[in-house]
């Protein structure tokens, strides 16, 4: 039976510095959870709080319906996985993860059977006599996650985990820890800088910024229904653009182009579309902008054109497959309305 | 003179007065600066070490009294300080003594005021400062005089236990506590190895703490499983040190006991006594053997430090 958490008002304050301002979440039973959000936005102080590793100023933390507040790390059912690993270095293999379950006091025998099963759903199992300077990057990160998994905790809790992998072990990594919430279906709660990770891992997203959740929700909500421009920004690779715009009859203005979307735009100053849905073939959409091509990207499967509206607004376009467009040249942009977003003065969509 | 240029235009081979003198002149355009620079220590390392102890060497196979030319008498110095000098024995038994208790209790006091400094406390500059202060002045000649009054019949130690109606002892003068109080004075120098754990302790991620809290493991469970075995590389480095430095210890010993190792040669180190059979009794010959046998020992001591390091010292990479 898979573990619920709620956090009601959470606040943090180092001092006078607020650093958390009352964040209110609900994380379902088994829910594969990321935190999201620039550097300094506390994510990784809400994960701290709710291990147990960082004491909560106000508000209250509860799993499985408990006020945890006041219980310590060990026993909050918790495991966690450090982007540095925390390997002991003077330990094998072996010893690190059975660590938690020697000071546990475990009988030897359900140690052994426990690291064996842990090692085995890792891969591990050849290197449980090395020590941890003996492992690659890769290796050290399973053994990391091992460590977390002979302990049968209730709920996972993963603090940047992939950060100091290479890009294709990153890659990797993050598939096999994805099939491991599908195998074990704990609650886990993973925190990252990379959107990209969040939206390939997340059921659920919570985006963060300066200690307060600007929106939490499925991967697929927050992409196609952003609450403000910073999520806007925030998911999607690469970012939304925005526009400038001023409304005269119910129609977008952007520089010299006049966008009708079909719907009430009163009070909108931003409009915003993603690079991956503006396209430059005639009569694909409404037109919106005539733009300059300043730089052409081919990755094969697909082109990153990089342009500026003629009032001087730089554009991202990404275009599906091999496409031959010269630099210099002009060219026509055009956009779906019904995958348009507006915002008004204050950042908020409309 | 005679210049050959061969084909590669970079040799020359040179040779007659001129080319001697360009030689010359690049010396000293090139290296004698550096040789500048180094001839103060030079003139210490051979004058003051290398010289000395070679001559201590030979001179330990002699019967050199300082005063009459020495004469070579081969190993007998070592035959009779191993087979016929009883006191030779017991300023060995006390030596041994004082390292054996002076290194690991200055050891751990050192790494426990090493751990309340690494709390992150307020005005830790100052506290490493004070702490360290010991450490500079305990070897003088100043403390070890402030350090036989402290600890005299009427000293500071005895008024103290007075205030709760104990009568003390006289530390210094009684042969069962004196070279207790050389090893409380050991002790209390505490501050070097102490500024060494610290700078280890700060190098422990703090993050392999928090999975073992989050593992239950209680504060002991961290220090003995974590702590200590990530620290060991610094406590091999501390022991060595300082065992060093406890068998090399004289001053504190001289003063206090004022040079003749007493009460009842309780405080006889092995340095002062070596120190007697020099300047006492001028038997420089004997007391270059007894040098030789220290450094004899001292180097066991660290070779086999090093050969059992493998065992118990973790490196991290």
């Amino acid at each position: 039976m898979a573990t619920s958490i709620q956090l009601r008002q959470i606040k943090k304050a180092y001092g006078d510095v607020q650093v958390i301002h009352g964040v209110d979440l609900t994380i379902d039973p088994g829910e594969f959870t990321v935190f999201v959000g620039p550097s300094g936005c506390g994510k990784s102080t809400l994960l701290r709080m709710i291990a147990g590793l960082e004491p909560i100023t106000g508000g209250d933390l509860l799993i499985d319906g408990q006020r945890m507040n006041e219980i310590p790390a060990a026993k909050r059912g918790i495991a966690m996985v450090f982007q540095s690993y925390a390997l002991y270095p003077h330990m094998s293999v072996y010893k690190n993860l059975a660590f938690g379950l020697e000071t546990a006091k475990m009988p030897k025998a359900e140690i052994a059977e426990r690291v064996q099963k842990a090692a085995e759903i890792l891969k591990i199992e050849p290197l449980l006599q090395r020590k941890p300077k003996q492992l690659s990057g890769g290796q050290r990160q399973r053994v990391a996650i091992g460590r977390a998994i002979v302990r049968e905790p209730k709920i996972f809790l993963f603090d940047e985990p992939l950060s100091n992998l290479d890009a294709e072990l990153r890659v990797a990594m993050r598939v096999e820890i994805a099939k491991l919430h599908n195998d074990l279906g704990n609650t886990m709660i993973y925190v990252t800088h990379d959107q990209v990770e969040a939206m390939t891992m997340a059921d659920k997203i919570v985006v963060l910024r300066a200690g307060v959740i600007e929106q939490a929700g499925a991967p697929l909500e927050l992409y196609n229904n952003p609450r403000n421009l910073f999520v806007a920004g925030f998911i999607g690779s690469p970012k939304m653009n925005f526009l400038t715009t001023t409304v005269e009859n119910n129609t977008l203005k952007t520089g010299t182009a006049s966008v009708s979307l079909g719907r009430d735009v009163t009070g909108a100053t931003t409009l915003g579309i993603r690079p991956e849905h503006i396209t430059i073939a005639d009569g694909s959409g409404v037109k919106f902008a005539d733009v300059i091509i300043d730089l052409v990207e081919n990755l094969g499967g697909q082109t990153v054109v990089y342009a500026t509206t003629r009032d001087g607004q730089a554009l991202t376009i990404v275009l599906e497959g091999q496409r031959d467009v010269a630099l210099g040249s002009t060219v026509e942009a055009y956009l779906d309305p019904a995958r348009a977003h507006i915002f008004d003065a204050e950042g908020m969509a409309i | 003179m005679s210049v050959q240029h061969s084909s590669r235009a970079t040799t020359t081979v040179v040779d007659g007065p001129v080319s001697r003198g360009s030689l010359w002149s690049r010396f000293w355009q090139n290296d004698a600066p550096g040789y500048l620079f180094l001839l103060p220590w030079l003139i210490g390392f051979f004058g003051l070490t290398v010289g000395p102890m070679v001559t201590s060497f030979y001179l330990s196979f002699t019967d050199f009294d300082l005063l009459t030319s020495p004469d070579w008498v081969g190993t007998d110095n070592y035959v009779r300080m191993l087979t016929n000098d009883p006191k030779f024995w017991t300023s060995m038994r006390v030596t041994m003594f004082f390292v054996v208790f002076s290194v690991p209790l200055k050891l751990c006091f050192a790494l426990a005021v090493a751990m309340l400094l690494n709390r992150g406390i307020r005005g830790l500059p100052l506290y490493r400062a004070l702490f360290y202060l010991p450490s500079l002045l305990g070897a003088s000649v100043a403390i070890a005089i402030l350090w036989r009054q402290i600890f005299s019949g009427d000293g500071l130690v005895n008024q103290v236990l007075a205030l709760v109606g104990i009568q003390g002892p006289s530390w210094i003068s009684n042969p069962n506590y004196s070279l207790w109080t050389l090893i409380v004075l050991s002790i209390w120098q505490f501050g070097s190895p102490m500024i060494i754990f610290l700078a280890g302790l700060r190098q422990i991620p703090s993050d392999m703490y928090e999975a073992a809290s989050l593992d239950g493991a209680s504060k002991w469970r961290q220090f003995v499983k974590i702590t200590l075995p990530l620290l060991t590389p610094v406590v091999f480095f501390n022991a060595i040190i300082q065992t060093i430095e406890a068998f090399k210890s004289f001053t504190p010993a001289f003063i206090i006991s004022g040079g003749t190792g007493n009460p009842i040669n309780s405080t006889l180190f092995y340095t002062l006594y070596l120190y007697q059979e020099a300047f006492g009794f001028f038997r420089m010959g004997y007391a270059s053997a007894l040098a030789w046998v220290l450094l004899a020992l001292v180097g066991l001591f660290t070779a086999f430090s090093f050969l059992t390091s493998k065992y118990w010292v973790h490196y991290d990479e």
